[in-house]
């Protein structure tokens, strides 16, 4: 692997003041372009407190995060804003889409807040994403009146919309059930496979991990184990 | 559409009952301002023109107590032991009359010749203000035209318009004849040529129209005249010029400001508690958006986090608060616009007077409805400052971490 895509080195993060929490402890993780890694780890290990620094949506207490070699600890918010608009997606556990919006706005919109406003060609690649997903006759479809997995869906194709370079998913097959989860993880593989796309999923669930190219242990803040595995 | 006007519309669209009470609320407080705005303006306008519709907007006169060392041109009669009531003819008020209408801001001056007489009907007699006038140039001064109930405005010759009132108590009407005593003893039979209703009883009895000429002579002021009235073309102007007239000519001219203080402080303290009304009630407005607004950012912190996370700046997101908040504003006026109109129009057609005009008129135009929408714009941008902070403060690690 030559120059990872994203790294951590010696990375703590403490919540509070007076009553300090920390949280993590000297995190060191790299990683590479187009890899797909789970982070697993019991709860209360720290596995979203780490998903939010790599994403850069937190800052950690000491450490710095590299992203494609470029030390992102002096950028202000607005362009460590721009930075993951442009190189990173998100899917979140609890609560993925903007109700407000249909399925294929909800798609569209990170595109809408990286240009300022539609442009030509978006709204076609909204809709690929939707149709690579299987929810193409869905597209209008308020974001609420869709089912569990039909919404995380969703918002893997969101994640997508802006070509990132790394999507980070927090137990993205979380509550859905066995098969549902199944399909949501083989769509993120796919993805994975067909665009270059790297994945770091976070997941309780070991069956999902055992399919990963390397899975990340975190416990107590730690990482305890690192081991390469799984098939492709 | 921009990204921000796309998400401010929807989160506006999906907040249905928020959305609406807002609306209304700033409705209601824009209806209220319009309202109030049309009826004081209204009211003000009228009462102002009944008050001017028998008042010049300035009167000159000679200066009162000036001793002058040498009397030349029209104060023929300076000799005579002069009557208690003595009338002073302005000097040189030819001269005076032309430089006043040479000011700017004057629309029309005219000379008078004015004084206490009596109109004797045979047995009959009373008391009148007797006012030598020329007819065109007066006519530009208060237009006495319009409100002739019968005959015409003539003064030519020895013709005499009088009030309503006169005509009444001494039984006559137009071509009917009337004599005219001044307490210098003399005395004039005059032909009544119009019979005039100027909305106010005294001047109804009092006022008895004639011309300079015939005036003059009744006076004893023969090729004098005792005042110039003048017009202005804004009325509040009035005071300002009168102080240039003085200025220029050395005669006293008092404007209708002077002469209706009372009236004056009456419209502006009338004015001062409507700006107060209006005030609170944009305090008021401001105050229900902003909290409306603050709700909704809290209801929307996740919204609001999961578009931070996908690269929503905060400047957008600044952005399309304030959009919320102006858009309110704006689509909230119209609505108020519309009931405050119809509220003032409702108003106004409930009291009529004889003539079917309103008792309560009302001023509404494109001037007041765009400054209720400005203004109202303008509140729900600002209420929707503390709001959009808020909600750029938001720190959407926070917010997605506890679902
Ligand atoms: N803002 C915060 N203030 C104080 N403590 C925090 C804060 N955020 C997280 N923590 C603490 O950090 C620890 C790790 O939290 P985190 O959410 O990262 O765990 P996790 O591994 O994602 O757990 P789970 O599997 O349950 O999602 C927890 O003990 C939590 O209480
Ligand atoms: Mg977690």
């Amino acid at each position: 692997m030559a120059e990872p895509l994203l790294l951590l080195e010696g990375v703590t993060k403490s919540f509070g003041d007076g009553v300090v929490t920390h949280v993590l402890h000297g995190i060191d993780l790299a990683v590479g372009r187009g890899e797909f890694a789970a982070l697993i780890g019991p709860s209360g290990s720290g596995k979203s407190t780490l998903l939010h620094i790599l994403g850069l949506l937190d800052r950690p207490t000491a450490g710095r995060v590299l992203l494609e070699g470029r030390d992102t600890g002096p950028l202000d918010d607005d362009a460590r804003t721009a930075l993951r608009g442009r190189a990173l997606g998100f899917v979140f556990q609890f609560h993925h889409l903007l109700p407000e919006f249909t399925a294929l706005e909800n798609v569209l919109l990170p595109m809408l807040a990286r240009a300022g406003r539609e442009r030509p060609g978006m709204r076609a690649r909204a809709r690929a994403l939707l149709d690579a997903i299987g929810l193409s006759e869905r597209a209008s479809f308020r974001a609420t009146d869709l089912s569990g997995g039909q919404q995380q869906r969703v918002a893997i194709a969101r994640a997508l919309a802006n070509e990132p370079l790394l999507v980070l998913a927090d137990e993205p097959t979380g509550n859905l059930d066995t098969e549902t989860g199944a399909n949501a993880f083989e769509m993120l593989r796919r993805f994975n496979r067909e665009l270059g796309t790297a994945f770091l999923v976070v997941t309780h669930d070991m069956r999902i991990a055992d399919r990963c190219d390397r899975v990340v242990e975190l416990v107590d803040g730690r990482i305890r184990a690192e081991r390469r595995g799984g098939v492709g | 559409m921009p990204f921000t006007w796309l998400v401010a519309l929807r989160f506006l669209r999906e907040g249905r009952f928020q959305t609406l009470l807002i609306l209304s609320g700033v409705g209601v407080g824009v209806g209220v301002i319009v309202f109030l705005s049309a009826l004081i303006s209204g009211l003000q306008t009228s009462l102002v023109d009944r008050t001017l519709g028998t008042q010049p907007h300035i009167v000159m006169r000679a200066p009162d107590d000036v001793v002058r060392p040498a009397r030349q041109g029209p104060a023929v009669a300076a000799r005579l032991e002069p009557p208690a009531q003595r009338l002073r003819s302005i000097l040189a008020w030819q001269q005076a009359l032309s430089t006043v209408r040479a000011l700017p801001g004057v629309t029309a001056a005219a000379p008078i010749v004015g004084g206490a007489a009596f109109a004797v009907r045979g047995l009959a007699n009373r008391s009148v203000a007797l006012r030598g006038v020329d007819g065109p140039s007066y006519a530009r001064i208060i237009d006495i035209e319009p409100r002739l109930v019968a005959g015409a405005f003539d003064v030519s010759g020895t013709r005499a318009v009088i009030g309503t009132e006169l005509a009444k108590d001494l039984g006559i009407g137009v071509g009917d004849k009337l004599r005219i005593e001044t307490p210098i003893g003399r005395s004039d039979v005059f032909l009544v040529s119009g019979v005039f209703d100027v909305g106010n009883k005294d001047l109804n009895l009092r006022w008895v129209f004639v011309s300079l000429r015939s005036a003059q002579t009744l006076l004893d002021l023969v090729g004098g005249v005792s005042t110039i009235e003048v017009k202005v073309a804004r009325i509040f102007d009035a005071e300002a010029i009168a102080g240039e007239i003085s200025g220029r000519t050395g005669l006293v001219a008092e404007s209708w400001m002077r002469l209706n203080t009372q009236l004056l402080v009456g419209l502006r303290s009338q004015s001062a508690s409507s700006w107060m009304i209006q005030l609170f009630v944009v305090v008021a407005v401001a105050l229900g958006i902003a909290s409306v607004l603050v709700v909704s950012v809290v209801q929307k912190s996740r919204e609001i986090g999961i578009l931070k996370a996908m690269g929503t700046s905060t400047r957008q997101v600044v952005r399309i608060f304030l959009i919320q908040g102006a858009l309110v504003g704006l689509v909230g006026s119209v609505a108020g616009v519309a009931f405050g109109s119809g509220l003032a129009l409702f108003f106004a057609s409930l009291a009529k007077n004889p003539d079917g005009s309103a008792t309560f008129p009302v001023e509404l135009g494109p001037g007041l409805f765009l400054a209720a929408a400005a203004v109202a714009t303008v509140t729900g941008l600002l209420s929707a400052v503390a709001p959009a902070r808020r909600a750029a403060r938001l720190d959407p690690a926070e917010v997605i971490r506890y679902g």
